[in-house]
């Protein structure tokens, strides 16, 4: 959108005030009386405080975090939960600890006394808002009375006067949910934790501390902006001249910061709840079960969607070069192998891709034979190729802020930027807690406009992916001009926390866009959250492929050598279909594409959608097939079928066929061969697709793979090798005696 | 924890009567209410005002819930439905739309730059139409998506959609203007 939106959507948000917390508490009460009234009962209405002590205290936490609406306050809450935590952790303690021991009176001694700390800090906005928050931790000192930790809330400052609100937050151990919202905010804000201890200086003749933490969300509005964090000990903001035997902050045992009282009502914020954990791992990933050895005479068509994605194969690496075997789920054999540059034989018919069959012997199996499909898309001069349009959207969550997202993702586009031509048009569009257009349709040629555009992104917030996924496509729609390949470009951990999530959800409103002629390419970045399933959504339904992206040196691979075949499409919904001879072939099983397994109707139906062959990308898909009369027949004859014997001179072992559509087209053409046993040569490249097949089945556990070891795929891919200019394979190689030796 | 209860369950408890599930829910939606009343009014007095018709209605109107739209969208419709109403009833359409300013003006007159900012925002929502200004007010909202006010203001997307490219150019022009 344009500058004077974003100005307008500033200065509203900046005078938009907070809700009156006193006209708030009334209206709220009113509004429970008026459903009581309604309901012919006053019972239900119960106050708060006429209820248990346990519901106060999960009531008094909703109803803070509740009211925390404005994203300054929430920052400026979770910021004091860092502050807390950094009191709380023994590194921070050393910290506020000043120097010269004489100075501070440290009494190791228990938690009977009540230990007692303040916290208050001044957040001042330097942007059109100027908002003064002002908000205090106050543990009390009086930990007796039963108010164990209170968290005063006042987000207005000194304009609400005498509206303050005063909210009891009285954290329980028993109540897990609790636990868990530490635990998140703790984690959100490890980052300002880290700012914190950082950037701390010690003052040394009273014990005090400022601390200015320039956390990234803030930096993002206004890079003045500092929080200041006054703690002071004894929870006298700047008055405490020397320690007092009264405020000290308790050097207590490991088992966590205990505040006591003496009715045994303690809050004990327990360690597991605050130490700062690695973070969790919300991975989802997209998967289905291996597809099943299927009985030709039974059921003698396959049919399914080719997947040009790669995404899994740089997952797998991501996860063996850390250390451990990948999620079972997160191997999708047919990424495994499409990820490496083959040499298939290059088209000269008609058509803009060239199949190639290959029939022979399986490395795994005696007595089965391997049925090897490699599809090679012609490349086009690349001098030719029509004016881009493309249109980052990037996800500048909180969630992106670690080194292999945020900073590698602005590595790479700066990559793919220099290979842009002067004509191309870029434009980036962020999504954050809202989305936001943050560069016109700019030409690649203002290198450094849009260069700057990049640098200035920061990460903070929430993902509110759809709305972001929106505007990109209106973006793009813009952009479009006849001629032009227009591409949406999305960059994410794939974490979609604000409005839809709900990967098929999301599947409608991509396949609705996907009409406008808009391609997608989903990018994922960093582990941790990423959200495989969704992205895989995205991708298959959006007109896509979906990449992973963990190196620069990834992305180069992605964005730069490949740039051509990821952003130009020279075939739409390609779909394969073949039909096995039940004559010559008595079983067979299709490796991989198990999430891309179409029925058989979906073939000639030109509706249904399916996989795109970018310019110069290869496509492999293998079948692993038990010609009749072999050893390795697994499903004997049924005794009470009659079992026709099907009688074909022809001696083919079954019959390709493929639908593409050409880019824009609506019908599809269809390429036909037979397939006949023995035919073509095994050479290098589809014995290495054979190894990586073999190597993506081991990592899913090998269940039809008898005997064939990690040691066999070295092998075979070693074997298999070739020229490797760019050293792909060589990695591949390294991945498979990690796997083989974590295995172990 | 409650809070993990989504909006569209916990309106449906309401609906069926359970005053918990209500109590937190409008607690949940409480401030997004009063900020949009603020969008579409301009005066703090007026946003607290309409709050509270929307706060003693909602019991009433709750029972009508049905979970086929989103809670938020039902709940902003109710809101957008409750400020025509009140404009209505009490002809101060000109009052609210001049409201714009004043108060939050001299609240905020500390900073030079705040003050600029927003005496450009007094310009630019007063000098809105009042179906663009509540769509404006709308879309404000993170996370409202074009289709999503669309549902709340019962018009098409595509509606949305050009009323927002007329807010930029009007507001691109008031910009110029300035120059």
């Amino acid at each position: 959108m344009s500058d004077e939106f974003d100005d307008l959507k500033r200065a509203m948000d900046a005078a938009t005030p907070d809700a009156d917390a006193t006209r708030k508490a009334e209206n709220l009460r009113l509004a429970e009386e008026n459903f009581a009234r309604l309901q012919g009962s006053m019972d239900a209405a119960r106050h708060s405080s006429e209820r248990g002590i346990w519901t106060r205290v999960t009531d008094g936490v909703t109803n803070m975090l509740n009211a925390m609406t404005t994203k300054g306050g929430l920052t400026a809450t979770t910021a004091l939960v860092a502050v807390g935590l950094f009191m709380v952790m023994p590194q921070g303690r050393d910290l506020l600890v000043p120097q010269d021991p004489s100075l501070v009176d440290l009494v190791p001694e228990g938690l009977d006394e009540g230990a007692s700390l303040g916290v208050e800090k001044n957040v001042t906005f330097g942007q059109a808002g100027n908002r003064s928050d002002n908000t205090e931790l106050g543990a009390s000192n009086d930990v007796r009375n039963g108010e164990d930790a209170r968290i005063v809330d006042d987000l207005n400052g000194t304009v609400l006067g005498g509206g303050q609100v005063r909210r009891q937050a009285e954290i329980q151990p028993a109540d897990k949910g609790d636990g868990d919202t530490l635990r998140d905010l703790a984690q959100r804000d490890r980052s300002e934790v880290d700012g914190l201890s950082s950037g701390s200086t010690i003052a040394a003749d009273e014990p005090m501390l400022e601390a200015e933490i320039a956390s990234e969300e803030f930096a993002a509005n206004a890079p003045t902006e500092q929080l200041r964090s006054n703690l002071s000990k004894d929870g006298k903001f700047r008055e405490a001249a020397k320690p007092s035997t009264e405020g000290r902050i308790r050097s207590t045992n490991e088992q966590g910061l205990a505040l006591g009282d003496s009715d045994g009502v303690a809050a004990i914020i327990a360690p597991e709840a605050v130490v700062v954990q690695p973070e969790s791992d919300t991975e989802a990933f997209s998967n289905a079960e291996t597809s099943s050895l299927k009985v030709t005479q039974d059921e003698p068509l396959s049919t399914f969607s080719i997947d040009v994605d790669t995404a899994s194969y740089a997952v797998v690496r991501s996860s063996l070069t850390t250390g451990m075997l990948p999620p079972r789920d997160a191997v999708r054999v047919e990424e495994m192998v499409n990820y490496f540059p083959y040499a298939y034989p290059t088209p000269d018919g008609p058509h803009p891709f060239q199949p190639t069959v290959t029939v022979m012997p399986s490395p795994w199996n005696a007595g089965t034979d391997l049925v090897h499909i490699g599809i090679q898309g012609t490349l086009p001069a690349i001098e030719d190729r029509p004016p881009l349009n493309l249109v980052f959207l990037i996800d500048t969550s909180g969630s992106m802020q670690d080194a292999n997202k945020l900073p590698l993702l602005k590595q790479s586009f700066r990559l793919m930027l220099a290979e842009l031509r002067p004509e191309d048009e870029v434009s980036i569009v962020t999504y954050a807690g809202s989305a936001g257009q943050v560069l016109e349709p700019t030409k690649a040629a203002e290198r450094s406009t849009i260069l700057s555009a990049l640098e200035r992104l920061r990460s903070g917030g929430s993902t509110a992916g759809a709305a972001g996924i929106e505007q990109a496509y209106q973006v793009a729609e813009g952009m479009a001009k006849g001629g032009e390949v227009t591409r949406v470009i999305l960059a994410t951990d794939g974490d979609f926390n604000v409005g839809i999530h709900d990967p098929e959800e999301l599947k409608d409103v991509i396949a609705k866009k996907r009409e406008s002629g808009t391609y997608l390419s989903v990018l994922g970045f960093g582990r941790g959250n990423l959200d495989d399933a969704t992205m895989q959504a995205l991708a298959q339904n959006g007109n896509g492929t979906a990449s992973y992206i963990d190196t620069l040196t990834e992305a180069r691979k992605v964005l730069v050598d490949q740039l051509t075949g990821a952003l130009f499409p020279i075939a739409n919904d390609v779909k394969i279909q073949v039909e096995f001879n039940p004559a010559q072939i008595a079983e067979y099983r299709l490796i991989g594409y198990e999430t891309r397994a179409l029925n058989r109707e979906d073939f000639a139906n030109d509706r249904v959608d399916a996989g795109d062959i970018g310019a110069g990308h290869t496509v492999t898909a293998l079948y692993e097939v038990t010609p009749v009369g072999s050893d390795a027949v697994r499903n004997g004859p049924l005794r009470y079928q009659v079992s026709e014997e099907t009688v074909d001179a022809s001696g083919e072992l079954g019959f390709f066929k493929m639908r593409y559509k050409q880019p824009g087209d609506a019908t599809s053409v269809l390429i036909e061969e037979p397939i006949f046993a023995g035919q073509g040569e095994a050479g290098r490249d589809v014995r290495f697709s054979v190894a990586m097949a073999g190597f993506g089945e081991l990592l899913r556990g090998g269940d039809f793979l008898g005997g064939w070891s990690w040691g066999d795929a070295i092998a075979l891919a070693n074997g298999a090798r070739g020229e490797d200019a760019f050293g792909y394979r060589a990695e591949a190689v390294t991945l498979m005696r990690l796997a083989e030796t974590l295995s172990k | 924890m409650r809070m993990k209860v989504s909006d569209e369950a916990l309106a449906r408890a309401a609906a069926g009567g359970d005053a918990e599930a209500f109590s937190s829910l409008i607690a949940r939606h409480y401030d997004r209410v009063f900020g949009l009343a603020f969008r579409l009014t301009g005066r703090r007095e007026e946003a607290e005002d309409l709050t509270q018709d929307i706060c003693v209605s909602l019991p009433t109107k709750i029972a009508a819930f049905r979970g086929d739209a989103k809670f938020s969208t039902w709940l902003y419709r109710v809101v957008v439905n409750a400020s025509h109403d009140r404009r209505r009833r009490a002809a101060t359409h000109a009052k609210a739309a001049d409201g714009w300013g004043e108060v939050e003006l001299a609240r905020r007159a500390e900073a030079e730059e705040a003050r600029a900012a927003l005496d450009w925002l007094q310009c630019a929502m007063t000098g809105l139409p009042a179906d663009l200004r509540v769509t404006l007010a709308l879309t404000l909202e993170d996370g409202v998506t074009h289709a999503a006010a669309a549902d709340v203001l019962g018009v098409s997307e595509g509606t949305v959609s050009w009323r927002m490219s007329e807010i930029k150019k009007r507001l691109k022009a008031l910009k110029d203007d300035e120059r």
